[in-house]
């Protein structure tokens, strides 16, 4: 994978994420990280490679048939990326309304989770109301709201204290325990000790599996 | 609650001129329009009372003399001969008057003025004489008289009124592709702008068309709500018209020209106005959402 006529930034990686896992992705800074997660939420596509998701390539994949597949994929990214002249209500309804479902169940669904996010009293708040936690559990929330397969956090605990850090974490594995294959990109070492999920670790643009050993808590 | 729309569309700075913009463009169009239908209207009204019907002139004598009362009566007495013609008859002093006010206004004595002997001639329907050889008829009973079927005249006004609709259209045609490219360039400007909020979609999910369907409305709205402005505006401008004419302030309302009258086609046409534009904005918008998105990896 490389961008435009640059260096390549990945190349020669193999990797077969198996249904239903939990992954952690480590790495130095600038090591591709955020580069294999754009591929893996179809951001970008593979300069050369193949990648098949969902049994689909999507290197080859026509760009119709691209946000089918998307939808299946849950986001959350580093910077949040929520609309911000929507309220936390509208933010996280966006996948079910993009996928075309009926408002009377997008609003219940939707107050729903944000009320086990936490952020029942913030249903009409603007993003830039809420605080940081706040805004990354609207992120979470956004990208869980239609129970997606995959779901794909760039470093989800960066900005949460070490409890909240440790909620989310734990909200992730209910997913999973659900059928949600899980890949997490960070930094946080304690937590990939306390959870003991398989790593896979990236530096030098290529890529090493490590098997996942749980710490008691 | 009523619920937001996902792009901010209403907040650029196009959702504040775009409309003003479209309301110039449409009330332009609308007096386009009105124009052109309105002169359609006239001729055709001027053809409807021009058929089958010609103008005999007798002229008067070299010195400045009267036609002889004889020779207007011999020619009366040959056209009432002829076949296919209902009838002729002499215009009469009021009859002038009303002929010259618009030039020469109403005060004016036609009988002190050398004037020619007129004759309007009616044909019986579905009757073409031919105005030289009817001419060469009169002339053994009145020398000098001349035939007037109107035909040149009227083929020289058809074909103005023919350029100057053909004009109006070409404005209205001009009109419409200003607006395609205004909406073209605002649609552009609006995803440059959210290509942000616009790639996030895109990674939750949205399809090209879900993009659009936000573009596409927009522009509907700005069209619809624009284009209400000009009709408005060209609705004040025909009152003021209106009232302009009732004052007799026109030239159509002294006789020199038909008085301002829109047909109903005319009046659908610029009704509809502002559905055209909403229409234009809309499908203009969509494809060019669609075009911008489809070049996209």
């Amino acid at each position: 994978m490389r961008y435009g006529s640059g260096p390549e930034v990945l190349h020669d990686i193999e990797l077969d994420l198996e249904p239903g896992g939990f992954f952690f992705l480590t790495g130095p800074s600038g090591a591709g990280k955020s580069t294999l997660l754009k591929l893996m939420y179809l951001a970008e596509r593979p300069t050369r490679g193949r990648i098949t998701l969902f049994e689909r390539d999507v290197a080859v994949l026509p760009r119709a048939q691209l946000p089918a597949l998307r939808r299946r994929i849950g986001v959350v990214f580093q910077e949040f990326r929520l609309i911000e002249h929507l309220s936390a209500l509208d933010n996280v309804a966006l996948p079910l309304r993009v996928a075309g479902q009926g408002e009377g169940r997008v609003r219940d669904h939707v107050v729903d989770l944000l009320n086990w996010v936490g952020l029942a009293d913030h249903i009409h708040a603007l993003p830039r109301e809420l605080s940081g936690g706040q805004q990354q559990r609207l992120a979470i929330a956004r990208a869980v709201i239609s129970q997606p397969s995959l779901l794909i956090a760039d470093e989800p605990t960066g900005n949460v204290d070490d409890a909240i850090a440790l909620r989310l974490l734990y909200l992730f594995e209910e997913l999973n325990r659900r059928g949600t294959t899980v890949v997490i990109a960070t930094h946080n070492q304690a937590l990939i000790d306390r959870f003991g999920h398989p790593v896979l670790h990236i530096e030098g643009g290529r890529l090493e599996r490590r098997p996942g050993s749980r710490m008691s808590a | 609650m009523a619920r937001s729309r996902d792009l901010p569309l209403d907040r650029d700075g196009s959702a504040r001129f775009l409309p003003w913009l479209i309301a110039l463009m449409v009330y332009l169009a609308a007096l386009a329009i009105a124009g052109g239908a309105a002169l359609h209207d006239a001729v055709q009204t001027w053809d409807a009372g021009l058929a089958g019907t010609l103008t005999v002139e007798l002229p008067r004598g070299a010195n400045g003399a009267g036609v002889p009362q004889d020779r207007v009566d011999a020619t009366l007495t040959l056209l009432g001969q002829i076949p296919g013609i209902a009838q002729a008859t002499r215009l009469d002093g009021p009859a002038e008057t009303r002929l010259l006010a618009p030039w020469l206004g109403q005060d004016v004595d036609v009988q002190a003025l050398p004037l020619p002997v007129l004759i309007d001639v009616q044909l019986k329907p579905g009757v073409a004489l031919d105005s030289d050889t009817l001419a060469q008829r009169l002339r053994i009973v009145a020398p000098g008289t001349t035939v007037e079927s109107h035909g040149s005249w009227l083929d020289r006004l058809f074909r103005i009124a023919h350029l100057v609709e053909i004009g109006a259209g070409a404005i209205v045609g001009l009109i419409g592709l200003v607006a395609v490219i205004t909406v073209i360039f605002t649609t552009r400007t609006g995803l440059a702008i959210h290509a942000p909020v616009v790639q996030l979609v895109h990674l939750i999910g949205a399809s090209d068309a879900y993009v659009a369907r936000q573009f596409q409305w927009q522009a509907f709205r700005l069209g619809l709500g624009g284009g209400g402005i000009g009709l408005v505006m060209t609705l004040v401008s025909f009152a003021a018209l209106k009232w302009t004419a009732q004052q007799g302030l026109l030239p159509g309302e002294t006789g020199l020209l038909p008085a301002f009258h829109l047909p109903l086609a005319g009046w659908i046409a610029v009704l509809a106005l502002p559905l055209l534009m909403g229409l234009v904005g809309l499908v203009t918008a969509r494809h060019t959402v669609l075009r911008t998105l489809g070049r996209m990896p």
